[in-house]
């Protein structure tokens, strides 16, 4: 039924949604990329794109965090473009993507602060799409009550502290705690919105959060590994809409080593595949594969085989796999999931670029074909 | 919905209707609910005039409907693709055609309405020919209204789809061309419901008045 009425306040967006989505490199592209020797080249290849001539003004060593940087700030002009275009609900969609920059914000400034850096400096390290007007003042805050009473309390986070606060002071520990509890608010909330929406866009929307969720579950559980968080703390931090939620998650929170996460996981057959460890499964990307999953390679060639490989090597699955669910978004027409799945694709994109301009500044030719391609 | 919307919604009206309905009957005028006066009673210009207007109006709708649905998206879409905006045209036509086909039997329908004395008017024949031209507009109006939402949704998503990869035009037009059959052949089923019915005409003598209940 959605299709009757979709059109009225979003078809002109979903088709340049779709427009941009469409500019978005290809394989043959990439492979361009990568044979590129310097930087100079790099960006007269990416002038033959969709990024068009972004780094003609810029003075000419150019760094890779110069590149990052332009580029992100063509996707936050397209971002903001569809925002200012974008009626209810999905101004309200729009708005809630960029929770998640703001939750990233908040946390990377109370961390630089509690480590001591620059406010500037951190300011100007911000996700311009987290951007919001009381940011500055979060570097005089010392404990949780008093960030949330100066400053969240007046921007859209305010609702998802409402678990943070019981935690007492500012260390690294509870940094953590408040942005995964953050994270979990904020999840959870998306996907409700998502579901009130309904139709195609609450299908399409809750299988990307739902892995997004499982994701950080995952995480959270591997990372607390060897560290004080207890397992009733741990269990908290879960978002609950996750695939795994509730038989999985369980079996997360009591898991002590790798070995029982792999467990814990092991009921969805699309996770299976993200702790397989044995040879086959790990196949160079850059060969054309097309299909998104059989292209997880990472650091499969240098045969890396201890702990920091092998949790490089799930984090660069679990882009892979979002990579992947983002593509599927697209095959659904008159719903929300193509605006969120393409920024998603395009800051992949963006990283994939940094990384390969990272590899050319560095010589590290060898690695070169480690990024994950879109499409 | 909330709950009070949906009580507003469907319970309200089925509460007062039926409170009228047994007030009717508990009253002893239960007859006012009486189907066949209604039918008689009715001139057959009203049903004429109204299928005439569900004609048009349906397929007009159906056929505005489509070309919105279609047009957002050819409007989003050209703007990184200019390309398709040319070849999108075919789309919004063929939702176009959807209010042809009403204007068509529109115009076929009102050449069989002509001026009958009032008196003269009630006869077997000009009672078929109202019935036969409500009816056929409505099968009309509604093949065409659907028709024109299935073309407009076809559409959209060929111009999505040509933006995307201009080799998928050819194919998805197909899908849009069998769609906009189906208002063909309400138009067809149309012209054959009234192709018996003869023009409104005079009854030969005074005693057209078919029912007491006419005046």
């Amino acid at each position: 039924m959605e299709a009757l009425l979709f059109n009225v306040s979003t078809g002109f967006l979903e088709g340049i949604v779709r427009g941009y989505k469409a500019g978005l490199l290809t394989q043959n592209q990439y492979n361009n990329l990568v044979q590129c020797e310097t930087i100079e080249d790099l960006r007269t290849q990416l002038s033959s794109t969709d990024y068009g001539n972004f780094l003609a003004n810029e003075p000419l060593p150019i760094s890779t965090s110069t590149i990052s940087d332009k580029a992100t700030q063509l996707l936050v002009d397209q971002f903001n473009y569809l925002r200012s275009n974008a009626t209810e609900p999905l101004n309200k969609f729009l708005e809630y993507m960029t929770y998640a920059y703001m939750i990233d914000n908040v946390i990377l400034i109370i961390t630089g602060t509690l480590h001591g850096r620059n406010t500037n400096e951190l300011l100007q390290r911000c996700h311009p799409l987290g951007v919001f007007d009381t940011m500055p003042a979060l570097c005089v805050a010392t404990n949780v009550e008093e960030l949330y009473h100066t400053v969240l309390v007046e921007t859209p986070l305010a609702p998802y502290f409402r678990d943070a606060v019981s935690a007492a002071d500012l260390d690294d520990l509870n940094i953590e705690i408040i942005r995964n509890t953050l994270y979990k608010a904020y999840l959870e909330d998306f996907d409700a919105f998502c579901q009130s929406v309904g139709g195609p866009t609450a299908d399409v929307m809750h299988a990307i959060l739902a892995f997004e969720a499982d994701r950080r579950a995952i995480n959270i559980t591997i990372n607390s590994f060897g560290t004080q968080l207890t397992k009733e703390q741990r269990a908290k931090l879960f978002p609950t809409i996750g695939r795994l939620f509730p038989e999985g998650n369980n079996a997360l929170a009591r898991a002590d080593d790798v070995d029982q996460v792999r467990q814990a996981v092991d009921p969805i057959a699309e996770y299976r595949a993200f702790f397989d460890t044995s040879p086959g499964a790990r196949q160079p990307n850059g060969a054309g594969a097309g299909g998104g999953e059989s292209t997880a390679n990472l650091l499969g060639d240098l045969g890396v085989s201890d702990e920091l490989g092998a949790a490089a090597d799930l984090e660069d699955r679990f882009f892979v796999h979002e990579v992947h669910l983002n593509k599927l978004a697209f095959l659904q027409q008159f719903q929300y999931g193509v605006f969120y799945s393409y920024i998603k694709l395009k800051e992949q994109e963006i990283r994939s670029i940094t990384w390969i301009a990272e590899c050319i500044a560095q010589n590290a030719r060898d690695r070169i074909h480690d990024f994950i391609p879109t499409f | 919905m909330g709950l009070y919307s949906s009580y507003y919604t469907y319970g309200l009206p089925t509460f007062v209707a039926l409170v009228v309905a047994l007030y009717l009957l508990f009253t002893g005028s239960g007859e006012a609910f009486n189907v066949g006066q209604f039918l008689e009673e009715t001139s057959p210009y009203a049903w004429a005039s109204t299928g005439i207007g569900l004609c048009i109006g349906l397929s007009v709708l159906g056929a505005g409907w489509g070309i919105f649905i279609t047009g957002a998206s050819i409007l989003g879409g050209g703007v990184r693709a200019p390309r398709i905006r040319t070849k999108n045209l075919i789309s919004i036509i063929f939702c176009e055609v959807v209010a042809i086909y009403g204007v068509i039997i529109g115009i076929v329908y009102s050449a069989r309405v002509t001026a009958v004395q009032d008196t003269l008017l009630y006869t077997r024949e000009n009672y078929f020919t109202g019935y036969a031209l409500f009816w056929g507009g409505l099968t009309v109006g509604a093949c065409n209204l659907l028709c024109g939402v299935s073309v407009g949704i076809a559409g959209s998503t060929a111009a999505l789809a040509d933006a995307a990869d201009p080799d998928l035009f050819v194919k998805i037009l197909i899908v849009e061309v069998f769609g906009s059959i189906m208002g063909l052949f309400g138009l067809i089923v149309g012209l054959l419901m009234i192709a018996q019915a003869g023009e409104f005409a005079a009854a030969a003598a005074p005693s057209a008045i078919a029912s007491p209940f006419v005046h």
